[in-house]
């Protein structure tokens, strides 16, 4: 099946010893000119690219807090040495957390601190050679920007931060990844990560509207583009039309019928991902969700809600407020933007649907905490609503659930392996190899309570989970969406 | 005047203003570079008063570090309170009278000591036996925990084996900082245990130590969690926003 050796799943996740050089070879492919250019990056490597390259890194430690105490701070406890889902999966110790921070904290060292420039092998600095820009190309696109290292670090320290930082020196040089690159363009010309147009996209929404009613009977409308909704509904643009997505948004559609609130999609913002963070960029992530407020502008929206998606939530709940704000225009009453989840929960807490649980008993559920949700957003009034309410919702909605071990969920969780611009084919085996601590737990809750499918909240996690939990002896279909669940166990008109 | 003397009394002059610079420089760096984003690790708490007591647990417990790894933590956490015990201790060659509190605690200064010593033996036989420790630690790295062991053993050394004039030492010191300089005991143990601790303050600010500054400043530790509720914006950010519908 693969032309690399899948990991074995083992009784009790061992930590392994490090085995030097394992995924060196392991690197996405890099961008091309028409997709650099969009984005306002050089389309092939600059001539003078290592003097450019330290003006940038100067910039950003004199722009980003985080960076500029990150890189000052490590002490090289080796606290997260152990913490990342890529060390645990490939043994490479440049995927240890830290270790992936010294590849950008030795060249820092070597060209910013006193330290570094007068000795720097006393403490590992070096310049920025084609060698170590290599490993920066390599090992930086190995990094899900999760966050779970920086829950474990004493000071906080996020590779995510620095991971960001590297790709950003990169694009500036012109030494992009082709994946997110090509992604962020599509957006920009068209309005969505699968370049899906408007009269396709209509097309689209009609196709399951026919769907429903064939279903159930009812006709539960999935509408576009239509001024004066109360709601903008944002989702990210797998939920158009893959599997397990494609449920979910049905599952969105039926409760917003459900609850009587006129809502809409928007061609212009048809995508909630926002690929500016995995590269870095606050430029391109800005232009990115400025679209998001054009479109509720001109559809003269009271609300904006998301749909479920991982890093779009982080960048949603985290970062929209920031880029694209004030929300002055809309309905003060809601937090701007609200999750479908917490929209959904508060429906339920309402008792304002009515769910059958036991129309998903053909499933004994888990639950997936996607990283960004778990780690860098809330939902809710209180910290830990992220845990909280998905889980409510899900229990809400049928009758088995069982959680995974304590030290693989809620801010514990493990990435699925495909986030942070890295759910690509040409980074398969990146992927099926961090997805094995994910895979192990799955199979403890499999083994010990018959569990036969895992629900997530994220377009990333669901079509990165499609897709390798095959390799491990599962069934491709066992990943589900939390809504989809709530679309199996809905029964519609009953609350009118 | 002996030779000794002033060449000691200089170097704590030049080692005590680097680090007072060189601190001050760096935290004026910290303070001043915006932090763009809202990047607190969640759950984080919602209020401000939510965000001193994250610190507190941070700074007095070690709470991240409690739940990444034991073993660090338990080693790592004897050696800093050990260290800071020792160091509340040697106020009492600083004050005059010496304050009742650092009277008080004046017995458990010896245990604090080798508190401070096992803790960093621990941590360093982690950093060499250890595969992954081993692979992230430079030269600096065992330098600094043999720097701190030889500060604290040539400490204990003085306690246990060659006594010093510590009524010398605090007149010396007490000069210093009166600019009244009174002569230094000449014996070698003082004079290596004095001659590291101004290494270790020469290199305070240029080191990893800085991680006792960084701490106070790390957004994903000392940020509120209120994005929503609260807009967010740097500086260099709002210039973006000039030209915007
Ligand atoms: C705000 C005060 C400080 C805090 C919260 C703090 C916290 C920590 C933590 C959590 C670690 C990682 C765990 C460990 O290895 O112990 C650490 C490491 C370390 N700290 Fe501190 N520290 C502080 C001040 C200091 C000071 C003043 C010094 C030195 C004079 C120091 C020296 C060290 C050293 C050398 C290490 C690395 C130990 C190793 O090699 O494993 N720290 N610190
Ligand atoms: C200018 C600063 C310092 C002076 C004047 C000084 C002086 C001394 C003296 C005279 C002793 C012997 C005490 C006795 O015989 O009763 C001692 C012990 C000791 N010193 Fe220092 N020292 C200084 C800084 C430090 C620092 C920064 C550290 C740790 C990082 C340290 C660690 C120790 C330890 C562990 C002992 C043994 C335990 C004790 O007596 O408290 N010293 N020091
Ligand atoms: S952010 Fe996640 S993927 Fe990146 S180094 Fe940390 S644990 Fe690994
Ligand atoms: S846990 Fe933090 S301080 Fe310790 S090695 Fe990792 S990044 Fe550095």
């Amino acid at each position: 099946m693969a032309d690399f050796d899948i990991p074995e799943l083992k009784e009790f996740p061992v930590v392994p010893h490090i085995q030097e050089g394992t995924m060196a070879h392991s690197k996405p492919f890099v961008s091309k000119e028409q997709f650099q250019e969009p984005l306002g990056f050089p389309g092939e490597l600059v001539d003078n690219w290592q003097e450019v390259a330290y003006d940038k890194m100067e910039e950003l430690t004199g722009k980003y807090r985080s960076l500029a105490v990150f890189l000052d701070s490590c002490v090289k406890c080796g606290a997260c040495t152990d913490k990342c889902h890529y060390y645990l999966g490939t043994s490479d110790p440049k995927n240890m957390p830290v270790a992936r921070q010294d590849l950008f904290r030795k060249v820092y060292r070597r060209r910013f601190t006193f330290a570094g420039k007068y000795f720097p092998k006393l403490v590992g600095a070096v310049d920025l050679t084609e060698d170590v820009l290599n490993d920066w190309y390599s090992y930086f696109h190995q990094c899900s920007q999760c966050r779970r290292c920086s829950v474990y670090c004493p000071y906080g320290i996020d590779t995510a931060e620095i991971s960001m930082a590297a790709r950003e020196v990169m694009d500036e040089i012109g030494v992009g990844q082709k994946y997110c690159n090509e992604i962020i363009a599509k957006v920009y010309k068209i309005g969505n990560n699968l370049g899906l147009p408007q009269p396709a996209l209509a097309d689209t929404l009609e196709g399951l509207e026919e769907d429903i009613e064939d279903d159930t009977g009812v006709t539960v409308r999935l509408p576009l583009d239509v001024k004066g909704a109360d709601v903008l509904v944002v989702t990210p643009s797998a939920d158009f039309f893959a599997e397990p997505h494609v449920d979910g948004l049905m599952g969105y559609a039926k409760v917003f019928h459900e609850a009587g609130i006129s809502w809409t999609l928007s061609s212009h913002a048809s995508e909630a991902a926002n690929f500016g963070m995995f590269i870095g960029s606050y430029e391109n992530m800005r232009k990115v969700s400025l679209r998001i407020r054009e479109a509720a502008l001109d559809l003269g929206v009271k609300r904006i809600i998301f749909g479920e998606c991982g890093h779009a939530w982080r960048v949603a709940y985290s970062f929209l407020n920031t880029l694209a704000g004030p929300f002055d225009f809309l309905d003060p009453k809601y937090p701007v933007p609200m999750h479908i989840m917490e929209f959904t929960h508060d429906l339920i807490q309402r008792d304002a649907l009515t769910l059958d649980k036991s129309a998903n008993d053909d499933m004994v559920l888990t639950y997936h905490d996607s990283c960004n949700v778990a780690r860098a957003s809330r939902m809710g009034p209180k910290p830990g609503g992220q845990f909280v309410l998905p889980r409510e919702v899900i229990k809400a909605s049928c009758n088995h659930f069982y959680d995974m071990p304590q030290d693989t969920i809620h801010e514990a969780t493990f990435c699925c392996g495909g986030g942070g611009g890295l759910l690509t084919d040409d980074l398969m085996e990146l992927r099926v190899k961090g997805a094995l601590p994910r895979m192990e737990a799955l199979k403890h809750v499999v083994e010990t309570h018959g569990v036969t499918h895992m629900a997530a909240i994220c377009a990333i996690c669901k079509s990165q989970f499609a897709k390798v939990l095959p390799y491990y002896g599962f069934q491709m279909d066992s990943i589900v969406s939390v809504h989809q669940l709530v679309s199996n166990a809905i029964v519609l008109g009953n609350k009118q | 005047m002996s030779f000794l003397t002033i060449v000691y009394a200089l170097l704590f002059y030049v080692a005590t203003a680097l680090l007072v610079v060189g601190l001050a420089s760096k935290i004026r760096q910290y303070a001043k570079t915006p932090a763009p984003l809202k990047i607190p690790t969640t759950p984080a708490p919602v209020t401000r008063s939510g965000v001193v007591m994250r610190m507190f647990r941070e700074l007095v417990f070690f709470e991240s570090l409690f739940k990444s790894n034991k073993w660090i933590w338990i080693f790592g956490w004897m050696f800093h309170y050990g260290m800071f015990l020792v160091l509340a201790r040697h106020l009492r060659y600083f004050t005059d009278p010496v304050w009742t509190w650092v009277d008080l605690i004046q017995p458990f200064g010896m245990y604090a000591a080798f508190a401070m010593s096992a803790g960093l033996l621990g941590l360093w036989a982690r950093r060499i036996l250890v595969d992954r420790v081993r692979y992230i630690s430079a030269l600096s790295d065992h330098l600094m925990l043999a720097l701190l062991f030889a500060i604290a053993g040539t400490g204990l050394m003085m306690d246990y084996v060659v006594h010093t004039d510590i009524v010398a030492v605090k007149e010396f010191f007490r000069g210093l900082m009166y600019f009244s300089w009174k002569p230094i005991p000449e014996d070698p143990v003082l004079l290596v245990h004095l001659g590291l601790v101004a290494l270790l303050m020469i290199i305070f600010p240029i080191s990893k130590l800085l991680h006792a500054p960084g701490v106070f400043f790390s957004p994903t530790r000392n940020q509120v969690d209120n994005p929503r509720e609260q807009r967010h914006l740097a500086p260099w950010a709002a210039e973006l926003e000039k030209n915007r519908s």
